[in-house]
C-alpha cells in the first residue's frame, strides 16, 4: 500500500503554495494547524488535487475541513489510499 | 509584521472623523521669491506622497530609477521572458535583475503573478521609504488602491496551457485568485493588514492617475494612509498578442528608433513591465509632494467629430488644484508615440499653455509604456523632479513632428526650479487623466500653493 508521508506532505505544500518565512516546516509541526503554517483552504484544495493525480484516488472538496493539521491530513489521505487499495 | 488592531470595528467601515480635504482656492501668490512658511505640525497639506517604491526597466529601487532617468539610461531591449522571434514586436522594457524569491514572501510566489510580485516588492520599499509600520496604525484607516491593465496574464497563460495540454484537474487552484485585476490590491491588503476601502482601477495607461485620484478621495473621507500606484507585466505570448491587437505598438527593431513620441518618425510605442507603488498620507507634514489637483475624462465616440477629452481634463485638473497654466513648471506627457495621438496631445497642451509654453518631457521612452504601472511611475519621476529641481529629458526624439509645438526637453536634464508639475495619461479606449503635484514647501498653512523659494 502506498503511503503519503510527512516528507511527501511538506514537499507538496512547498511546491504548490510556497513556504512562509516565519514558519519552519522541518520543525515539529504535526499538530500545528495548517492555517498557522500559512496554508489556507485554497492550498489544501490544491494539495488534494495533487494527491488525486499522483495516487489515482478521489478526494472530495469538503475533505479540506478534515485536514486541520499535518497529522490529520496524513491520516485522512492515508485512509483514502487504504480504502482505494481495498476496493482494488 | 503584526496586523492586529484592537480598536478597529467589526466591518469594513472607515472609523474616525470624516475629514474633508483642504479646499484649494483663493489667489495663487506669485511674484518675487521670498522664503515661505515651512509646513509643519498638522498643516492641511492634503494628500501627501510620503513613500515611493519603484520596480521598473530603469531599475529596482526608486533612487536607482531616478538616477537612470537623469542619465538617460534606457531599459529597452530584446524581450527575454520568452522567445519573441516570431512576433512583430521584439523589443520591450523588462525589469533587470528582479528575483521574486529575494523580494516576495515565499508563500506568495507560486500563488501570484509576476505583476503582483513586483507590486509586493515595490509596496514594501514604499512603506520603508515612508517610515510606516502598518502594524502600528488602525487597520481600517489604511486602504489599498492600485491600477492594473492586464491582470495576471503570464500566470493565466501558464494555467491555460495546462488546461489544454493536460486537462482541467491540472489547472492550479491559484488561477482563481492570481489572474484577476484586483489580485495585487488584495495581496497587498492582506500582507500589510490594510482593511480600509480597497479597489482596483482598470483604465489602461491612465490607471495610475485614477488610482491616486481615488486615494485622495479616500484620504478626504477618513482614511489616513493609502497604498496606491500600480504595476503591470504582460510580456508573455498571450499578453503581447493582446497588446498587438491595438495596432499601436512599434514594430521598429532598432531600440533607439522604436519609441519616438512627438518625433516626425514616430512609429508607435514599446511595451514594458513594472511600475511604482506610492504611500499617500493625509496631511503629512513632510514628504515628496502633494496631490493638488486631479481630473479624469473620457473621449467622445470615434467619428463623432468632437474633440478628445484631454484638453478639458487638463483644465479641470488645474482648476481643481487652484492653479493657472503659468504655475505649471513641467508637463509629463502621455507620449503615445503614435503620430495622431501625439498630435492630439500636443494640441491639448498647446491649447492650455500656448505654443512651446511649458517644458514637456516623457522619460517613459526609457521604459516603454507600462500600462497600469506607467502613470504611477511618471508620478514617482515627477516627485523626484520636484525634490531635485530638475526636469529629466526625453531620450529618443530629435525632430518634432509638424504640428507638435512643444518645448520638449531633449538632450540633457534641465536644471530649473520645479514646484508644480502636471502629469498626463491616456488609456487605450478613451481614458484620459491629469494630475497636479506640488512641492510641499510651497503649500501654505491654508492649503494654497505659494510661489516661494526653497
Amino acid at each position: 500500500m502506498p503511503e503519503f508521508t510527512m516528507e511527501d506532505l511538506k514537499q507538496t505544500l512547498r511546491a504548490i503554495a510556497g513556504e512562509d518565512e516565519q514558519v519552519d516546516l522541518d520543525g515539529d509541526i504535526s499538530d500545528v494547524s495548517l492555517a498557522d503554517l500559512g496554508y489556507d483552504s485554497l492550498a489544501l484544495l490544491e494539495l488534494a488535487s495533487q494527491v488525486e493525480k499522483r495516487y489515482g484516488v478521489v478526494i472530495p472538496d469538503d475533505a479540506v475541513h478534515e485536514m486541520v493539521t499535518p497529522r490529520a491530513t496524513l491520516a485522512y489521505i492515508n485512509g483514502r489510499l487504504a480504502d482505494t487499495v481495498e476496493v482494488a | 509584521m503584526s496586523s492586529a488592531s484592537t480598536d478597529a470595528g467589526p466591518g469594513p467601515v472607515v472609523s474616525g472623523p470624516v475629514v474633508s480635504g483642504p479646499v484649494v482656492s483663493g489667489p495663487v501668490v506669485s511674484g518675487p521669491v521670498v522664503s515661505g512658511p515651512v509646513v509643519s505640525g498638522a498643516a492641511a497639506t492634503g494628500a501627501v506622497v510620503t513613500g515611493v517604491g519603484v520596480v521598473a526597466p530603469t531599475g529596482v529601487g526608486a533612487e536607482e530609477h531616478w538616477q537612470a532617468v537623469l542619465a538617460g539610461k534606457s531599459g529597452i531591449g530584446r524581450i527575454s521572458r520568452f522567445d519573441p522571434t516570431s512576433y512583430p514586436v521584439r523589443l520591450a522594457g523588462e525589469v533587470p535583475g528582479f528575483a521574486a524569491r529575494e523580494r516576495v514572501p515565499g508563500r506568495l510566489i507560486p500563488q501570484t503573478d509576476h505583476w503582483t510580485h513586483m507590486a509586493l516588492a515595490a509596496t514594501q520599499a514604499a512603506l520603508a521609504d515612508a517610515g510606516v509600520d502598518p502594524g502600528e496604525l488602525p487597520e481600517y484607516e489604511m486602504a489599498v488602491v492600485t491600477a492594473s491593465s492586464s491582470g495576471g496574464t503570464e500566470f493565466g497563460q501558464h494555467e491555460m496551457e495546462r488546461l489544454y495540454t493536460k486537462g482541467p484537474s491540472w489547472v492550479s487552484v491559484y488561477q482563481s485568485i492570481g489572474w484577476f485585476y484586483a489580485a495585487t490590491t488584495g495581496q497587498v491588503s492582506i500582507r500589510h493588514g490594510m482593511r480600509g476601502p480597497c479597489g482596483v482601477l482598470c483604465t489602461e495607461q491612465a490607471g495610475g492617475l485614477d488610482a491616486l485620484g481615488q486615494a485622495r478621495r479616500l484620504l478626504r473621507s477618513g482614511a489616513r494612509l493609502v497604498v496606491s500606484g500600480g504595476t503591470d507585466a504582460s510580456l508573455c505570448p498571450y499578453g503581447l498578442t493582446a497588446q498587438l491587437a491595438t495596432g499601436l505598438l512599434s514594430t521598429e527593431q532598432d531600440p533607439g528608433r522604436a519609441y519616438l513620441p512627438f518625433d516626425a518618425a514616430a512609429s508607435g510605442y514599446l511595451p514594458g513591465e513594472g511600475g511604482a507603488i506610492l504611500v499617500v498620507e493625509r496631511d503629512a507634514p513632510d514628504g515628496y509632494g502633494a496631490i493638488r489637483g486631479y481630473a479624469a475624462g473620457f473621449d467622445p465616440r470615434p467619428g463623432s467629430g468632437r474633440r478628445p477629452a484631454l484638453r478639458g481634463t487638463i483644465e479641470r485638473a488645474l482648476a481643481d488644484a487652484g492653479v493657472t497654466p503659468g504655475d505649471i513648471d513641467v508637463v509629463f506627457a502621455d507620449a503615445a508615440g503614435v503620430p495622431e495621438l501625439d498630435l492630439a496631445e500636443a494640441e491639448a497642451i498647446t491649447a492650455v499653455f500656448g505654443p512651446r509654453g511649458v517644458p514637456v518631457t516623457a522619460p517613459k521612452t526609457l521604459t516603454g509604456r507600462l500600462y497600469g504601472g506607467g502613470a504611477a511611475l511618471d508620478i514617482a519621476t515627477a516627485l523626484f523632479a520636484l525634490r531635485d529641481d530638475v526636469i529629466p529629458h526625453t531620450v529618443g526624439p530629435t525632430r518634432l513632428a509638424p504640428g507638435c509645438e512643444l518645448d520638449l526637453v531633449l538632450g540633457e536634464p534641465r536644471d530649473t526650479p520645479v514646484r508644480t508639475a502636471l502629469v498626463l495619461a491616456r488609456g487605450h479606449g478613451g481614458f484620459a487623466a491629469a494630475m497636479v503635484l506640488s512641492d510641499l514647501h510651497h503649500i501654505s498653512r491654508t492649503g494654497n500653493i505659494s510661489r516661494t523659494g526653497k
